[in-house]
Formats: C-alpha cells, structure tokens, sequence
C-alpha cells in the first residue's frame, strides 16, 4: 500500500486526494457486490419464508421458518451427499494436484510455462462439454471400462457411468485446476535456499519435504482444497450428466424444486443451508489448518 | 540414530583438483588447498571468480566435476549434504519462515534425534551467545536483519560442526552494522573454536576477520597467506590490485646492493628488498602502495627511492588524508595518500613534486603479469 501510495502522488499528483483514491478504486467492485450478490440475497432470504399463495408461481410472505425445516428433512440423504462427493473429489483432486504442482514448481526446466497452460487448457472447453466427454470416456466403448475389464478389476456387466465414481471422479476432473494452479503458486514462492538449509542441517528429502516445503505450500493446499470443495459441493451437472436418480446432490434436489416442481420457497431456502453449511465447514477447516499468517 | 560422518569427521579442510564444469567454462578450476582445523579461512574474489561454487561443494549443494573433498580423514566428495559434518550460512540467512526462531535453531538437533531437555539447553545457549534469547518465540519475519543474520549463524553452530561455510554473509546488512558483525563473528569464531570458511569479495571484510585469505580469480587461488602478506607481499598484480590499491611500475633488475636488488626505472635506479621479489627474472613489475609515498615539491631533501619529474594533475580531499594522482615523466600516473597530519600545505594540481618512500616498502612482481597502474 505504502508503494502505491507513493505512485499516486507522482503520477496523478493528486496529494490531497490520495487516501479517497483506495475507496474510489473499490468502488465499481462494490456496486457489482451490492447489485448481483446482496440484493439477490436478500429477495432469496425473502422467498425462503414464503408460502404459495394458491396459483402456480404465487408466493406470499407469512415468515414461515418451518419452510427450511421442511425442505432439509426432505432432502437429507442428498445433503449428505453433497458433502461426502464434494469432500471425496477434492481428495482426490489434492492427490493428483499436489504432485503435480510439485513437478511443474521444482522439476519442470524449461517445460514449466508448457505445462501451466495444459493445466488450464481445459478451461478452453465449455464446463458442460467437458462433463459430457467425460461420459463417453468412462462409457461402455471407452478406454477406462475396458481396461479395467482386462484386468478383471471389474466384471464384464459392471458399468461405471450413472455411479457415484463416475459422478466424484467427474468433480475431481472439472476442478482439478483450481487445486492445482494454487499449489503451485505457493509451491513456486519457497526459497530453494530454504530447501538447501534443510539438507545442510541433516534432513534429507524426505524429511525436507514433510518440514519445511509441505508446511510453506500449506497455504495454497487451503486456496486450493477451498476452490474446489466450495463449488463441488454445490454442483449439480455432474450428477445430471455421469450419476444416477440415485446419486443426485443438492444441486439438483434446488433444480428440481426451482424449475420443476415451481417451490420457490424450498429452493431458497435449501440454497441457506447448503450455503450456511459450507461456511461453518470452511470456518472450521481454516481455523484448523492455521495458515492465516503464512497466507 | 546412526553415527555418521555428521557426527563422527574432524579435522582439516583438503581440497584435491577440485573442478567444477559448467559446459565448457571452468568455474573452479583444478583446486587443491587445505584449511587447518580451527581457523578463520577467507575465501576472496571478485564475483563469478568461483569462490560460491567451491563453498557450495564442500556444503555438498554442488556435485564437482572432478576431484574430491577431505574432512581429516573422511572423504565427503559423494557425500549427501545432510550427512556431511558441514553446516552453512547462506547468503539470505534462508530461515525457515514457518517457524520460531527456536525451532529454526533446533532444527539440526532434532534431525539428528537430540532429546528434547538437551535441544533446550543447546538451543538456550546459543541464544544466549548471541545475545538475542528474549526472541525465541518470534518468527523470522518479525526480525531485523542484523538478527536474522545472527540466527542463521546460531542455527548452524549449535550443531557443532567440524567446519561452519558463510557465503556472504554479511552481504545484506549496511556498512555499519557489517563492521559490528565482522567483529561479532570473529569472537563467536574464537568462541566456538570452529573452522570457519567464509567467502566474500569485501576485501576489508576477509582481513578484518580471517587469519588466512586466499584469494581466488578465475576459478584458480592466485595467492594464499595472512592479510599482511597478501597485503605486504602480493604475488601477482591481481592480488596487489584487488587487496587495496597498488603502484605497479615496469622495471629492469641491473645489479645487487647487499640485501636489496637495484632496479632501474625508466632511468632511476631504486632498492627493492630481495626478500619481497616474487619474480624469477630481470624483467620487473615494481610496486609501491600509494600511503608509503612521501610527496614533497621539487627541490626539499628527500631520502630512500626517489621518483623525480612528476606533475600533480588530481587533487581529492578525503577527511583522513588526501589523494593525489601524479604524472610521472614515462606518462603514467601513480596515486598517493598522504596522511593529513601535519600542517603542510596541500599541493595544488599542476604543482611540480618529488615522490619518495623506504625502499623496504617496494615490492616486486614477474613482469609477464598485466600491468595497470591501480584499479580495485
């Protein structure tokens, strides 16, 4: 701050003005805030105490709570789900990120830009394609069944699409670069100094890894295990797309009730707790993992 | 935990035709030195002269291309750096930001299984020598640099081992604070009575701490001894050059005067001592450092060598003496301190002046060396 301070005054000369200049920076941000996330919070919040009022897409407001009761004891089983798929993809997203991450960060060379931009090529493709593509992979003609059958991991009948490997596994694939571009960033700011003075005071690799280059990437596995859990947990193409009716999330329980079934109040109000669940979880895991001053 | 070298080797440094190739270029370059256990040994040189590149093979952070490395009797060549009785102090201190200063300092201890009450007391002590125990609970982030300097040093000397490497350690910290820290290590050094091998390009710093300096150039050590010879008796003109400044005259050697030799330059005959000649033949490089000159104007009596004929064509005051640059009568300046302890009156550019100095402060160098009049 003290730096851009400093620039302001010698580019735009405005001396007086440089402690309003923050706050005008913030701005066009925080309009955006108040227009598209706290205003529809609120009409949310609102439509979440309704109740019908007769006609089909008629709602009036009798702050009824009971709505959130109601909705949740209806919807358990796919709330749970939610949470396991979304904590299972982002396990597995952290085991395949992390070494990759590592690589690129340490034993890249001169591939290191190369391989970035294959981390993000995906991204190139549309998220719904992608989870499509991933259909026709695990499919019945695709690579991933029929190598698994000539192992006999599995038998000749077991398919693996409309399950939940297919639906946890699709998760892990769609946000695999959210966990990993984290990763490597705080991987890529360690001091290989730091590493040296590791080995130079008795640790080899090993140890090295697990006391000082684990716990300085710490920070970026909680960016990362958060960018992918938060959304994961909240996704329902997945589940439309590789799952069956009995792998649905809450995402597609909120769908249903929103654009099937025409109960705004049970959407809204499902949308509160999945959104006030994820916030408790992340609180807790932040406060657990103690990065705050390494962030 | 196993014994092992970490532990177990002591003795000198030996280095045998140590080379490090990076493609074709030699950084070090066929080296072999032995450093005695216990000393304070200065590694000297200008930047790239290979200096870090030998330091980061004795740590083990570097594999050498050729040759092998000695702790007494123990060969480390192959050795991994977390087994070698090495500990380093590196140029940015590289502490471990995500922990205490105490755990940065215990972290050798406990790789190597200390137990906890020993670590304290260890931990408790090296603090205590460098009188900064009231921050062992801080993070490295929150310390000066100065302090973080000192833990770097206490992290590697609470292991106790055989040789402590510092690459420029002192590189960081502002003129002031580098002196306070020359001295400071110098007494942990004496302290500790640890073989401390240290490299710098800072020749002020080399001498001011190291009882022994070799003074490395292009991957190979030009000269090696104490700071006063290296600074009395420079071999060659690199060393006269880049310890402090010399005058470096071509000469001829014509005859013998009981201990000194006569040699004539450009028509002076002058006395160099026999027992400060490095050259093996007539043809000389005569050096005089610029605070041995007397200079006075033409026509007062002199004694010792005598340079007549020069012209003094720069002028700078610098506080503790004045610096005259002089045009002698071959073409060439040489440079002169003069110390600003009497009440003579300073010269003035343009003056005509007689230079004169002790012929026991001449030294003399193989000509087939580069001549430059001084550089640093």
């Amino acid at each position: 701050m003290a730096a851009f301070k400093g620039t302001s005054t010698k580019v735009f000369g405005l001396n007086e003005n440089r402690s309003a200049l923050p706050y005008l920076l913030l701005l066009p941000g925080l309009l955006w805030l108040t227009l598209f996330f706290i205003v529809p919070i609120f009409s949310l919040g609102q439509m979440s105490t309704k109740v019908s009022g007769g006609e089909t897409g008629e709602f009036v407001q009798s702050y009824r709570f009971s709505n959130y009761l109601d909705a949740f004891s209806a919807s358990q089983e796919q709330f749970l789900r939610s949470f396991v798929y979304g904590i299972l993809a982002t396990l597995i997203a952290l085991a395949i990120s992390y070494p990759l991450a590592y690589a690129i960060a340490f034993k890249s060379g001169k591939w290191k830009n190369i391989l970035l931009v294959l981390v993000v090529a995906p991204f190139f493709v549309s998220f719904l394609l992608r989870t499509i593509a991933w259909k026709q992979i695990l499919g019945e003609e695709g690579p991933v069944v029929s190598f698994l059958r000539t192992l006999h991991l599995i038998s000749p009948q077991t398919s693996i699409t409309s399950s939940a490997f297919a639906v946890v596994t699709g998760l892990a694939y769609n946000f695999l670069p959210f966990m990993t571009l984290p990763i490597y960033a705080s991987l890529e700011r360690i001091d290989p100094r730091t590493l040296e003075a590791a080995s130079d005071l008795y640790a080899n690799g090993f140890t090295t890894f697990r006391k000082v280059t684990l716990p300085l990437s710490m920070p970026g596995v909680v960016a990362g295990t958060l960018l992918t859990f938060i959304p994961a947990a909240g996704d329902y193409i997945n589940a439309t797309i590789l799952g069956s009716p009995a792998n649905k999330m809450l995402g597609n329980v909120i769908e249903a009730r929103f654009f099937k079934i025409v109960d705004y109040p049970a959407a809204a109000a499902l949308s509160f707790t999945l959104m006030a669940a994820i916030l408790v979880l992340v609180t807790l895991y932040i406060r657990r993992a103690g990065t705050e001053e390494l962030i | 935990m196993t014994l092992d070298a970490s532990t177990s080797a002591r003795g000198d440094l030996v280095l045998k035709n140590l080379t490090k190739s990076f493609g074709e270029f030699n950084a070090v370059d066929d080296l072999s030195l032995v450093i005695p256990k216990g000393s304070f040994f200065a590694l000297l040189g200008p930047s790239g002269c290979g200096k870090t590149t030998t330091l980061r093979m004795v740590a083990g952070l570097e594999e050498p291309t050729a040759g092998s490395i000695f702790v007494g009797a123990t060969d480390i060549t192959d050795m991994k750096p977390y087994r070698r009785p090495v500990n380093t102090v590196f140029q940015n201190y590289a502490l471990f930001p995500h922990l205490t200063v105490f755990e940065n300092i215990a972290f050798g201890l406990r790789r190597r299984g200390v137990s906890t009450a020993e670590i304290q007391s260890a931990v408790d002590k090296v603090l205590n020598l460098i009188e900064l125990p009231h921050l062992a609970q801080r993070k490295p982030n929150q310390l000066s640099g100065g302090q973080q300097q000192r833990i770097a040093v206490a992290r590697a000397i609470v292991n106790k081992p055989a040789l402590l490497l510092l690459d420029e350690p002192l590189g960081a910290l502002d003129l002031k604070l580098r002196r306070q820290m020359q001295i400071e290590l110098k007494w942990i050094q004496t302290e500790v009575g640890i073989t401390f091998v240290h490299v710098t390009h800072d020749q002020e710093e080399a001498m001011t701490m190291a009882d022994t300096i070799a003074v490395m150039n292009k991957g190979k050590i030009e000269q090696m001894g104490t700071p006063e010879d290296l600074y009395d008796s420079p071999k060659t003109s690199f060393v006269a050059n880049f310890l402090g400044q010399s005058n470096l005259i071509p000469g001829k050697v014509i005859g013998s005067d009981g201990s000194n030799m006569i040699v004539d330059l450009f028509g002076t005959k002058i006395g160099v001592p026999k027992t400060r000649n490095s050259a093996t033949g007539d043809s000389v490089l005569v050096g005089i450092r610029p605070e041995k000159f007397r200079i006075s104007v033409e026509g007062k009596p002199t004694q010792g060598n005598v340079l007549s004929g020069g012209i003094v064509s720069d002028v700078s005051y610098i506080g503790v003496s004045t610096q005259y640059h002089v045009e002698m009568p071959w073409g060439k300046e040489v440079i002169v301190f003069e110390q600003n302890d009497d009440d003579e009156e300073m010269l003035r550019k343009g003056a005509k002046v007689v230079l004169s100095w002790e012929p026991i402060f001449t030294f003399a160098l193989d000509s087939t060396e580069n001549s430059s009049t001084t550089s640093i």
